[in-house]
């Protein structure tokens, strides 16, 4: 049994690893959360701001990371609509034009009665620069932005042609998946000129952020988990969400990603019980 | 003059970032500096385009191990591209209804918004999923406790693995309850050791005083390598001599 489990062909573990997420997912199998005191603190900062406030929704990731932060990309979006923010869509990554747009669409297709293009929103789309670019529009936006993604003039927009930078917006939403992403506009944006800053981030990036909070960052919502989190406490403020599926899933992830955890967690133990096994074996012989 | 004039650019434009950053009156100064990035950074999409030709083009004509697969990524660049820019399939914008390319280039039903949806966004989310194969394999194979840190980090993982979903509340919520109730007569006495408490204490506190750390560490290699290099001293980012 031991030597069997040894030279265990890898291909029977990612069988395994295929069932863990699928059959959940198939199951629809969901379980309660628990928005963590973080999650909580994002919420706040979001949820406290007067209605109609200034936000920048800087959304920094591309299709990779797609499945971990487009529901909170979708939950900070559509949490905004409900309180009716202005929003100015902005990303530093090529490849997140299309994830600003699916945004827009959560805006218009749920919220279209109250948010008109270039009132309530507009999608100034992306610049190359990485942190060069958020240098220049945190001191003078024309300098970079003269138009939006529609090649309209920002001075003839009227949620723009009295913005001069982004230090005149209330809080600055960032998603993120690498670089240029949250640490950046930490750094050369929240940090220098206090602008209030929440930011969600891939599980891997999150533990870098936690310096900066709460000082620099006000909170920050790391991998799927914070989003379904976030997804919970909207739920528990706008109950009515409950009959938007699409509003739900990050919660539907958590399913498969809680089996897929307790497979790891056995795999890990059975590889040590089978080399501890062998090591004893080999110490008797 | 080949690395006089780029170590002149870099020293002037270093001083000037860091003079406009500590004195107000000289903050447009770094701006002009930053709007002159921007513009080479835009210019280096170009460039990187034609790096890419460059190096995929040599080693389809040298036939070289692999070339076929730089012969997809040359002709998937020059479709993409080509695609994109030429329009195809975008209809004309609804303020210019008499002029064919006025339309967005990601307009829906569009070919460049096809190819992103169809193929780009599958093929990398597939890519970022097969990190899930390779980690469960990784596990069984490599994560041993062998000796005290493997078991620390172990440990760790266990905690953050299961306290990161609703299995970390199932199963410690229950006996942590039973027992602050048997030790303290207060069920919640010891519920911050439940696992998802934990796992927020691992990033609060061990995870914060570690990265806290790297980053001074990173930021005083960072302000130390920057001084080299504005005043000339490592010229290595000019690349060799030849």
């Amino acid at each position: 049994m031991n030597n069997f489990l040894e030279n265990l062909d890898r291909r029977w573990i990612f069988l395994g690893m295929g069932l863990s997420i699928a059959v959940p997912m198939l199951l629809g199998l969901q379980f309660p959360e628990e928005p963590s005191l973080m999650v909580d603190d994002v919420f706040t900062a979001v949820d406290k701001l007067p209605e109609g406030s200034n936000i920048l929704m800087a959304y920094d990731y591309d299709p990779a990371s797609k499945g971990e932060l487009e529901p909170m990309a979708a939950a900070f979006t559509r949490h905004c609509g409900r309180k009716k923010h202005k929003l100015y869509f902005i990303t530093l990554w090529p490849a997140a034009v299309p994830m600003l747009k699916q945004n827009i669409d959560i805006l218009e297709s749920e919220f279209g009665d109250d948010y008109t293009y270039g009132e309530n929103y507009v999608n100034l789309g992306f610049r190359p620069g990485n942190e060069g670019a958020i240098k220049v529009i945190v001191s003078d936006l024309s300098e970079l932005y003269t138009n939006d993604v529609n090649g309209d003039s920002l001075t003839e927009i009227p949620m723009t042609k009295n913005i001069k930078n982004i230090q005149q917006m209330d809080l600055i939403i960032n998603v993120s998946a690498g670089t240029p992403g949250a640490k950046e506009w930490v750094q050369y944006a929240a940090t220098p000129f206090k602008i209030k800053m929440v930011a969600g981030v891939t599980g891997v990036g999150a533990p870098p952020l936690y310096p900066y909070i709460p000082a620099q960052l006000s909170g920050l919502l790391g991998a799927i988990k914070a989003g379904a989190e976030y997804e919970q406490a909207l739920l528990a403020a706008y109950p009515d969400l409950k009959d938007n599926p699409k509003s739900q899933e990050a919660l539907r992830r958590m399913g498969p990603q809680l089996i897929a955890h307790i497979y790891i967690v056995a795999l890990i133990l059975l590889g040590n019980v089978i080399f501890f096994t062998g090591r004893r074996r080999g110490a008797s012989q | 003059m080949k690395r006089t004039i780029p170590l002149l650019i870099a020293a002037i434009t270093g001083f000037v970032l860091i003079i406009s950053y500590f004195i107000p009156p000289a903050a447009s100064w770094g701006d002009k500096a930053m709007i002159w990035f921007d513009i080479l950074a835009s210019i280096a999409f170009v460039l990187g385009g034609g790096n890419l030709l460059k190096i995929h083009l040599q080693k389809i004509s040298d036939r070289r191990a692999g070339w076929g697969f730089s012969l997809i990524t040359v002709a998937a660049f020059l479709i993409t591209m080509g695609i994109g820019l030429g329009k195809f399939g975008v209809p004309p914008a609804e303020s210019f209804p008499d002029y064919t390319w006025s339309g967005d280039y990601l307009a829906e039903n569009g070919g460049f918004f096809w190819i992103f949806q169809h193929i780009y966004l599958p093929l990398a989310s597939t890519m970022f999923a097969l990190l899930a194969f390779f980690i469960a394999s990784a596990a069984f194979r490599a994560f041993r406790a062998k000796n005290s840190e493997a078991i620390i980090l172990l440990v760790t993982a266990f905690i953050v693995l299961l306290g990161r979903t609703y299995a970390g509340i199932w199963l410690s919520q229950s006996p942590l309850e039973t027992l602050g109730d048997k030790i303290f007569s207060d069920p919640e006495a010891l519920s911050m050791f439940r696992l998802d408490r934990l796992v927020e204490m691992i990033m609060g506190v061990f995870n914060l005083a570690g990265n806290r750390a790297i980053n001074i560490g990173i930021a005083l290699g960072i302000a130390a390598l920057s001084l080299k290099v504005l005043l000339g001293v490592d010229r290595s980012y000019l690349g060799s001599e030849d």
